[in-house]
């Protein structure tokens, strides 16, 4: 396979995901924000944009932190990069560099959700923004599911492996805002709004049921922190996607017949995940942990385009 | 429009049009225009979803937009494509033994038939690839001609495209679309399949590699990438016939061989379709300015390392001066006379030519001599006053660079407009591949046609669509 | 005479290069005025190196280098013989008919001013070699000669309303005038034992031949107000200074690069 056409299903791997967290996050926020039966406002947004690392340069817009501003800012602001319609821009242009490696099933839903955001100019009001990222996410899923159907061959390995690079990344974010975010005055741990906040993290990552099925008791911080960190039973967590991962690269080297610094890392952090405790990550600090994740994820993500030539 | 031969209706004052298309008549007779429209949005949803778009030069929104596809057929019976066959063979056999000549011996200027100024003058003789030796003396392996028509019997050719012609792919699309959505004109009709273009393109490139390159080639194809007009075609190629769809960044040359840069390390390459233009194939030998391109690809060509098709250098063959000499050119090479002739051309660059097209500019079309795509050209009689006396200026400043031709009344074919099924003026491009044992051709081609009533352009940029070509395998319908 | 030649360039790059192609025409070939007696091309690094004839039919030089480097030296050394001649040049490599160089480029296509000059110096002059040696004079005595190599890649119009030309320049002019008067004209680069640069070892030596119909081709050399002589070893010819110029390449790697040439042309000693 050529490096460009590796490194291109990569990044559409990524991008892909990147576009159907933010509209995921979307989704949660307006649920927290506008849904729920005790509206939390610029707060919810706030920390949205947060988990996207992207408060600063949202703020640098001078825009308030509303509802309206910020689900425009996420979905449809071509000059933000993060936004789903900047993302599926970037997956569309790469899937368009490699055509020939994608089914043509992949292909067309990879268009299809390009296609629906094309001329869209304002999100509307909630309703039709929880459409927008609906759609956007079926699109994205239908995307993750021809890319299920391809052959299993590198193409679909290398977007497997960017996708759960992206998922890895995410997911870590994702965590880490509850460290950004404080509780409002007058709010305890395993209060009300904690609660809700938790409650958003899940489902951000649909993991609402399998929670419930998995811990009978109410919602609290460890058992979240564990599903999303060590549960290889879930889709979405450190563990589960590091394996992918790990899968994704034994895959690639079976075929090339070589083994490399990507592999190596990314099977060490697959080891240190399966030993791992909740308790000892929250005593060590759940920031801490997550933020030496999120700098192990870069390195990989650097290993891998030198172990196969995408420079 | 008035009293052009109509390719399914005939002449007009022909009554109930040709009786072997009878079924197609009756057809488009009793088919709702509602379920009409439907079938092509329905095509056009399907290209669309596909990615089947190109790119139009200068315009701001220039990278999705589909070609406008039409629903009814253009249709050629078994005995017009023998006939056209033929003459296809016969001037893609005399273009590339005028290349090897030309590059080579230079037999056809000393013997007086074409001027050697034209020729050798022409900015697109490459002097780079003389002393080039592509395998088997084969140059243009892939050429598309395009064919005009006027009559029942009655066909031209119009121009040679000898580079790298675009189009093939909506050929086989645009048949995708038509066996899916009309399924029951296939059952009117015996019509030859195309879809055996791909694997003849595949052994066509297969079989133009060098000696060298043992008993199972590496092929690619080489785009200039995907913000490429013709980009759609280029990765549906590569698709269908298996081979590794390449930018210039993934080529390097080393040792005079190219490789392609892989995950696993380089690969040697022996063949490569170019769909890149000769400027931009190799900065070391052809624009020092381009940043395009592959370095030293050009010393491995002519190390003979590695083919390329089209060979670089085959513009001298299309080029609209030297169409003018065609006739001659192949009367010279395959010593007969052309089976398929040339539309009468004045070369502006001879007083007595130009003074004849000055005088007859409102019925004449005016071509630039190295122009394509419909650009920079003036169509006598669809054009105003105004227009004419601008291009009058132009033309006198550098006639040189211009052509003429007559408007020639072009045939139409049956193609649902907006006002509903009406003759709209069409051309024609077979493509057509050389390979070590002569000319092969699949019965098949690419028809543009011009959707605007009474226009003769037919070009994608200038509002042309497409439309399928059926080639029969017998004299009409299967039963009336 | 006996000449020798030594022809250093030195690329520098402030990044190292994935890897660096050159197309080298710098290997000159016997005509009946020069016999090459020992030529060699070194590099400094691991290379390779593959000797192959472009379309002009002069020598061509591929180098490949692998990177990374950060520099790479090309050193060209080697003799000639050269004899006085008089008359037409003989015995050279001719792949193509004079015609081709009637072919106006980029960089020779003249403008009105060059036009006008070409007009006005030989409008008069009905001998096409007349015409050649007058326009070669006329050029020599209008051109200010700027010493070292061009800056940058000038077009003959732009060298000729400057009025200040290096010897590429010149050349570019001569060709772009000669063409314009119906000669064919081609750019020649090579050595010159007593050139303009030879002093100040900064750059090799260009020069033109014009075509006579029925005669053969001749060498002008415009930055000198000569016909090339004794002194002369011809390299290679093309349409302009690009298709015929000793060096060029591409690299792979970012960055800038430093060019260091140094060339030094010698009378050599009979050994």
């Amino acid at each position: 396979m050529l490096s460009r056409t590796a490194s291109c299903l990569y990044w559409l791997g990524r991008y892909v995901e990147r576009a159907e967290f933010t509209a995921r996050l979307v989704e949660a926020t307006l649920r927290l924000d506008a849904l729920s039966t005790r509206p939390s406002g610029e707060q919810a947004w706030l920390s949205a944009l947060t988990v996207l690392g992207v408060e600063a340069d949202y703020l640098t817009t001078g825009q308030a932190v509303t509802q309206e501003a910020a689900t425009h800012f996420l979905t449809l602001d071509t000059s933000h990069p993060g936004s789903v319609v900047s993302c599926l821009d970037r997956a569309r242009d790469n899937a368009k560099a490699v055509r020939t490696a994608l089914s043509r099933e992949a292909w067309s839903s990879i268009n299809r959700a390009w296609l629906l955001f094309q001329g869209r100019a304002a999100p509307g009001d909630t309703q039709d923004t929880l459409e927008l990222v609906q759609q956007a996410e079926n699109e994205t899923r239908g995307f993750d599911g021809a890319v299920g159907r391809m052959l299993h061959n590198p193409s679909s390995w290398f977007l497997k492996l960017g996708e759960s690079v992206e998922r890895a990344d995410s997911t870590a974010r994702l965590l880490d805002v509850k460290y950004h975010l404080l509780l409002p005055e007058g709010e305890t741990v395993g209060g009300v709004v904690d609660r809700d906040q938790w409650q958003t993290i899940l489902h951000t990552v649909s993991a609402v049921n399998a929670y419930r099925w998995l811990y009978r008791d109410g919602l609290q911080a460890a058992p979240v922190i564990e599903l999303l960190v060590l549960r290889r039973e879930m889709p979405r967590s450190l563990v589960a996607s590091c394996e992918e991962i790990v899968a994704m690269l034994g895959e690639l080297g079976t075929v090339s017949g070589a083994q490399g610094e990507a592999d190596r890392l990314a099977r060490r952090r697959l080891a240190a995940l399966r030993e791992a405790r909740v308790s000892s990550i929250i005593a060590g600090g759940l920031h801490e942990y997550l933020t030496a994740f999120l700098h192990d994820n870069a390195a990989l993500d650097l290993a891998i385009a030198r172990q196969f030539r995408f420079l | 429009m008035n009293g052009a031969f109509d390719e399914i209706r005939g002449f007009p004052g022909d009554g109930a049009g040709r009786p072997e298309f009878a079924p197609l008549t009756k057809w488009l007779e009793t088919m709702p225009r509602a379920e009409l429209e439907r079938r092509q949005q329905a095509a056009e949803a399907m290209f669309r979803q596909l990615g089947i778009t190109f790119a139009v030069y200068g315009e701001a929104e220039a990278d999705e937009r589909i070609i406008p596809f039409d629903i009814v057929p253009r249709i050629l019976t078994a005995r017009e494509w023998t006939r056209l066959s033929a003459g296809l063979e016969q001037r893609v056999f005399a273009i590339n033994a005028f290349l090897d000549d030309i590059y080579g011996a230079r037999r056809i200027i000393a013997d007086g038939k074409i001027p050697e100024e034209l020729a050798l003058c022409n900015p697109q003789f490459r002097p780079e690839v003389v002393g080039a030796h592509p395998p088997h003396n084969i140059w243009a392996h892939i050429c598309g001609i395009d064919l005009v028509r006027t009559g029942p019997d009655d066909f031209w050719v119009l121009e040679d495209n000898a580079r790298t012609p675009s189009g093939v792919s909506y050929m086989l699309e645009d048949r995708e679309a038509m066996i899916r959505l009309c399924p029951e004109l296939f059952q009117m009709f015996r019509v030859m399949p195309v879809d055996s273009y791909t694997d003849l393109l595949h052994q066509t490139m297969q079989r133009a590699a060098p000696v060298s390159a043992g008993g199972n080639p590496v092929c690619v194809i080489l785009t200039p990438g995907h913000y490429n007009s013709a980009y759609y075609e280029h990765s549906f190629l590569a698709d269908t016939i298996g081979v590794e769809l390449v930018e210039p960044a993934d080529l390097e040359v080393d040792d005079d061989r190219v490789w392609m840069r892989t995950i696993t390390g380089r690969v040697k390459v022996d063949v490569i379709y170019r769909r890149i233009d000769d400027d931009f194939l190799d900065p070391l030998f052809f624009r020092p300015d381009s940043l395009l391109g592959v370095p030293g690809l050009l010393a491995a060509y002519r190390a003979g390392h590695v083919s390329i098709i089209n060979a670089p250098g085959t513009g001298v063959a299309d080029d609209k001066a030297i169409y003018s000499y065609m006739p001659d050119i192949v009367r010279y090479y395959s010593g007969s006379d052309p089976i398929l002739p040339n539309v009468e051309t004045w070369r502006c660059r001879e007083p007595q030519a130009l003074q004849y097209t000055l005088d007859n500019l409102e019925k004449l079309v005016v071509k630039l001599v190295d122009g394509s795509g419909g650009y920079g050209m003036l169509v006598g009689p669809t054009s105003s006053k105004a227009e004419i006396e601008k291009f009058r200026a132009v033309l006198i400043a550098e006639p040189h660079r211009y052509i003429a031709q007559p408007t020639l009344a072009l045939s139409t074919v049956p193609t649902l407009v907006e006002q509903g099924v009406a003759p709209r003026h069409v051309d024609f491009r077979p493509y057509v591949l050389t390979q070590p044992d002569g000319v092969k051709l699949v019965p098949g081609g690419l028809t543009r046609v011009a959707l605007k009533e009474g226009s003769l352009v037919v070009n994608s940029s200038q509002g042309g669509g497409t439309k399928d070509s059926f080639i029969l395998a017998d004299e009409g319908a299967v039963s009336c | 005479m006996r000449i020798s030649i030594d022809h250093r360039t030195r690329y520098t790059f402030s990044e190292p290069q994935a890897r660096v192609v050159q197309l080298l025409r710098m290997t000159p070939q016997d005509d009946g005025a020069q016999s090459v007696i020992d030529w060699s091309i070194d590099v400094d690094c691991d290379a390779r190196l593959r000797r192959g004839t472009d379309g002009y039919g002069n020598i061509s030089t591929m180098l490949y280098v692998d990177g990374p480097v950060d520099h790479v030296e090309i050193v060209v050394r080697g003799e000639a013989v050269t004899y006085a001649h008089a008359g037409p040049l003989t015995g050279t490599v001719e792949t193509l008919p004079p015609v081709l160089f009637l072919r106006q480029t980029g960089l020779t296509r003249p403008d009105e001013a060059i036009r006008n000059f070409v007009s006005g110096v030989c409008g008069a002059v009905a001998s096409p070699q007349r015409r050649a040696e007058t326009l070669n004079i006329a050029l020599f005595e209008r051109l200010g000669l700027r010493a070292g190599r061009s800056p940058k890649a000038r077009t003959a119009a732009e060298a000729f309303a400057q009025g200040e030309a290096s010897t590429r320049d010149a050349a570019q002019v001569m060709i772009a005038a000669a063409r314009a008067a119906g000669l064919p004209a081609r750019f020649v680069s090579g050595h010159c034992l007593d050139g303009p640069n030879v002093r100040n070892h900064r750059s090799a030596h260009c020069w033109v031949e014009v075509h006579v119909e029925d005669l053969g081709w001749f060498g002008f050399d415009p930055s000198m107000g000569r016909q090339p002589g004794e002194t002369y070893v011809r390299v290679a010819i093309g349409l302009d200074a690009s298709d015929s110029t000793p060096l060029s390449g591409t690299r792979m790697g970012g960055g800038i690069e430093e060019l260091d040439v140094a060339v030094h042309v010698e009378a050599g000693q009979s050994q």
